[in-house]
């Protein structure tokens, strides 16, 4: 076995961390930054690890620029912006050997504070901002563009496209334009003046973000909602799923609001709880409309019950989880993919749960229309399990697409002239053998009355406590669940090898799982890899676990949860499945599997 | 079994509403409710409402929650679509389908234990959003399929079947009712059709949220002395303070005008109300003094009953959302969708 290659810093693949409080006005600074790479052709991807707090806590954010697109947390600092006296301890520990720090020498700084296999760069961007601007809000904010100057200079960034950027992020304040070129300007003149500009590492432009957007997945999924024809998103406030609907509404606002009345062809309903969001969106969708909500873990927990009625009435619903840190109340603001098993199972009795694995902000907007079609065709809630690293970050996606002859599919419903037909119409009848039975919509015809309830009932949609008739429903429900199998997306093979060593993994796992691949294909050991999109898990799940011995499955929780799906949902033997967990709330980066996989295999050597 | 069908003989002689329909296209499974039960004659009262205001039954949409109550939707309207939710969240249910469908009659059906317990959020937040509605609670001041528990509308003193005393001070449906915004704010009695029937027309034309609250006496737990929700006591204690007839739209109004104590209020379709008064200091247009009222009335308890309180004026659920006229299901999906050329011009803010 070949030994790990250990990349460091190079041109076009490097990662940037500031340390910033949070209510400062750092995001704008950051994002410029960013930004700056993304036009310059250099994959980018942010990462923003902020608190759960309004104003004062410290907040970080990390800015990879990969050439090969790596949109995974890279795991190695270079260059450390510390401008959080707080959190300087942790900042400067965080830097890799050989890497930068650079802070705000306006004030003396401790000397124990200090490492010898770093380089410190101190700029006094306070003292800059003091001299130069008057109010107090502006010398704070334009510290931080006066740090996008001082990183300006030292990865050489094109300032045409700095110009460019603060042009248009500014286009009808002439004002601050001119403050803030003025703040990029005093710290690129220090930096040039005071440090050998540019570092080792810099930014060149290779055109190799055309046809690509930087998006976040949140606001991707609104726009899918949009997109696939949702009038009623109703929804009640919790992080980090919130701007899926602050998205939605503004999509809406634009697109479907009459310029003249003011009045739009959508609803947007903040309703007083999750118990009560879910309940709209089924009674919207029991009246034939494309409903939805967005939530996380806390409120799937509320929504149980509701979800179960959905399953077992046969409600089509769209939920959108974006999964946080749990249990309880958690970290909100860091990341997991811990719902897993509370969304397949959702709800008491025997419930079952349809769930799209979005991978990155681009599945977000393919998934979210699919589900609307999934939930219609299949007459049962469908969930959109993302988390927030996908939903809450800007990543960089090849654009995203739309094909104007996409039409809804509504799925099995009856209109007025089928009806009018028909002699009789009972709701849970299942006439075509694929356990779904065809559903009317109030209003349409005097003779498509049913009576929805979640208390047993019949194939005729009667009421019962008959023992066969109930066991005739709950066991259609499962023909149902193995049509579902062949409706939901396909999982995602790479590889081909047949070394029978697999890695399975899911949702926001997947850019460090590639990441991971290539750099173990690179010592000499090759892996297959499949990436979950759904649950049912389909024939070609079930085919990669019997092609392979060892598999390692990569998620990002304490308890396995997909694992263990696997092993209640496939015929997998467990020995084969080896859990690979990262659970501390900050996104997934290859080396931790790397390190997984290269540890395992030489224990199994040595055994 | 709480459901069957009902046999479908229909007397020749029997009279036909405007649409050809006679009560019996109005009416639903035989109830499996206790006999006597007053959620019975609410039932029949409804059925009596929809075949008098010639509303196509497929026009209906019914919906409850859980408990004796949220099951009577099945004992009328068989021709209309049902929704018989969880427990205390038929508000949400009816809010979502409102939302989307605003062309529909939505008929809610609660009871004290689904409202003014379990469900009090989504009643409270239903009556905020004036989600235009008909919503009656069959009160009866106790849980009945889980055998006789107080609810929270059962009065302090009051005796279960057992002796048990209730405790804990009851929740008032119209006080709340008018605390939260309320527009249509009623009070009746299952044994009084006559007042019924009208406040039901009422409730249902019109447009925001109607809330009755209807004292139904339940035969088989709380029917004894001792009880304040009994047939006896609810007649004894019965105040009609306000009587209220349905006007529709094309009827003459044949009561006098002239008379200082009728109020007459036009509803949104043109159909009217008018409401006669038994007490002179009372003005069911003005919503502290109808608080006032009825605070000071139920604590001599006394059952005031009638149209307590009306507003036509406020803006519902969908005024203030600002959606358009058309229901939303019936958009479609070419002008719901902005397109591969819209898409194009969103992500260029994405570069």
């Amino acid at each position: 076995m070949k030994t790990a290659v250990i990349t460091g810093p190079k041109d076009n693949d490097f990662t940037i961390k500031v340390g910033n409080v949070n209510g400062t006005g750092s995001a704008s600074a950051n994002t410029l930054l960013m930004k700056v790479l993304f036009r310059m052709g250099i994959p980018v991807v942010a990462k923003n690890y902020f608190p759960s707090n309004i104003q004062g806590f410290p907040t970080w954010y990390e800015i990879r620029a990969s050439e090969n697109g790596y949109m995974a947390r890279s795991g190695r600092i270079d260059v450390m912006l510390a401008m959080n006296a707080e959190t300087y301890q942790k900042d400067l520990a965080c830097v890799a050997p050989g890497g930068y720090l650079i802070y705000d020498s306006t004030w003396p700084r401790h000397n124990v504070l200090n490492r010898q296999d770093i380089t410190i760069l101190g700029v006094p961007l306070s003292q800059l901002c003091n001299d130069n601007f008057a109010s107090s809000r502006a010398r704070i904010l334009m510290k931080n563009i006066a740090y996008v100057g001082v990183m300006a200079a030292l990865l050489d960034l094109d300032m045409e496209v700095v110009r460019e950027l603060l042009n248009q992020s500014f286009a009808s304040k002439a004002q601050l334009l001119d403050a803030n070129q003025l703040a990029i300007d005093l710290g690129y003149q220090y930096a040039k003046e005071n440090f050998e500009c540019p570092l080792p590492f810099k930014a060149t432009a290779i055109g190799k973000t055309d046809d690509h957007i930087i998006i976040d997945g949140n606001t991707a999924a609104g726009l899918g909602c949009v997109f696939a024809g949702a009038t009623l998103g109703a929804w009640y406030p919790i992080t980090p799923s919130t701007s899926i609907m602050d998205a939605f509404r503004a999509f809406c606002d634009e697109y479907r609001k009459d310029p003249v009345t003011g009045l739009s062809n959508s609803c947007v309903i903040q309703a007083e709880d999750e118990l009560s969001a879910i309940g709209m969106v089924l009674g919207a969708s029991w009246n034939g409309a494309r409903a939805f909500t967005s939530t996380s873990g806390p409120g799937i927990s509320l929504m149980n019950e509701f979800l179960g009625y959905g399953y077992f009435a046969e409600i089509p619903a769209v939920l959108i989880d974006v999964q946080r840190c749990g249990p309880s109340t958690g970290m909100p603001t860091r990341v997991q993919q811990s719902d897993i098993l509370s969304c397949a199972y959702a709800s008491h009795g025997d419930t079952r749960h349809v769930l799209l694995f979005p991978a990155n902000p681009a599945e977000c907007f393919t998934m979210s229309v699919q589900a609307f079609d999934l939930a219609e065709q299949l007459q049962t809630p469908i969930i959109v399990v993302t988390d927030l690293d996908i939903g809450m970050n800007d990543w960089m996606c090849p654009d995203l697409q739309w094909d104007d002859n996409y039409q809804p599919d509504r799925g099995k419903v009856l209109g007025a002239d089928e009806l009018e037909k028909m002699e009789s119409f009972h709701r849970y009848l299942d006439t075509d053998g694929d356990g779904i039975a065809y559903r009317t919509l109030p209003g349409t015809h005097a003779k498509g009355a049913y009576f929805t309830r979640g208390s047993g009932h019949n194939m005729y949609g009667a009421y019962t406590e008959d023992s066969d008739e109930y066991k005739e429903i709950v066991d259609r429900l499962l023909t149902k669940w193995e049509t579902a199998k062949g409706f939901v997306p396909r999982p995602e093979l790479h590889g081909t090898d047949k070394s029978g060593i697999g890695i399975l993994s899911i949702g926001s796992c997947h850019d460090a799982v590639l990441e991971a691949r290539d750099r173990l294909a690179e010592g000499g050991i090759s892996l297959n890899y499949l990436r979950v999109r759904a649950f049912p898990f389909n024939s070609e799940v079930q085919e990669f676990l019997d092609a392979h011995d060892r598999i390692y499955v990569v998620e990002q929780n304490r308890d396995a949860q997909l694992r263990g799906l696997l092993l209640l949902e496939t015929k997998v033997e467990q020995d084969k499945l080896v859990p690979v967990l990262h659970y501390d709330g900050l996104p997934l980066y290859a080396r931790f599997i790397t390190d997984a996989v290269r540890t395992d295999l030489s224990r199994g050597q040595a055994a | 079994m709480t459901y069957m069908r009902r046999p479908s003989v229909v007397h020749p002689g029997l009279p036909h509403n405007d649409l050809g329909l006679s009560a019996r296209d109005y009416e639903g499974g035989i109830s499996t409710l206790c006999a006597g039960c007053g959620h019975d004659s609410v039932t029949s009262a409804l059925v009596q409402t929809l075949f008098e205001l010639n509303i196509p039954p497929h026009r209906v949409a019914k919906l409850s929650g859980i408990g004796c109550s949220s099951k009577t939707p099945a004992y009328f309207a068989s021709a209309s679509h049902g929704f018989n939710s969880v427990h205390g969240r038929m508000p949400s249910v009816a809010t979502g389908a409102n939302s989307v469908n605003r062309d529909l009659h939505y008929i809610g059906v609660s009871g004290d234990g689904d409202s003014l317990s379990i469900g009090f959020g989504q009643l409270c937040h239903a009556i905020r959003r004036n989600v235009n509605m008909l919503y009656v609670i069959d009160n009866n001041g106790v849980y009945g399929l889980t055998k006789g528990q107080f609810s929270a509308s059962a009065d302090v003193g009051t005796t279960a079947k057992k002796g048990e005393v209730n405790i804990q001070p009851p929740i008032d449906a119209c006080l709340t009712a008018l605390t939260m915004g309320c527009t249509f704010v009623a009070r009746s009695f299952s044994g009084d059709k006559q007042q019924l029937v009208p406040l039901l027309k009422a409730g249902l034309t019109h447009k925001g949220f109607a809330l009755i609250d209807i004292v139904s006496p339940c035969v088989t737990f709380n029917d004894h002395l001792g009880s304040t929700k009994s047939y006896d006591f609810t007649r004894q204690h019965y105040h009609p303070t306000i009587h209220t007839d349905f006007i529709p739209p094309a009827e003459e109004i044949t009561v006098s005008s002239e008379d200082g104590d009728t109020i007459s209020v036009e509803l949104h379709d043109g159909s009217r109300v008018v409401l006669k008064k038994t007490d002179e200091q009372y003005d069911p247009t003005d919503r502290n003094s109808a608080y006032a009222y009825l605070q000071k009335h139920t604590a001599a308890q006394e059952v005031v009953t009638g149209l307590l309180f009306i507003d036509e004026a406020k803006p519902d659920m969908h005024e203030t959302h600002m959606v358009v006229e058309q229901p939303l299901i019936d958009i479609d999906f070419d002008t719901l969708c902005p397109r591969r050329s819209a898409l194009e011009k969103i992500q260029n803010r994405f570069r």
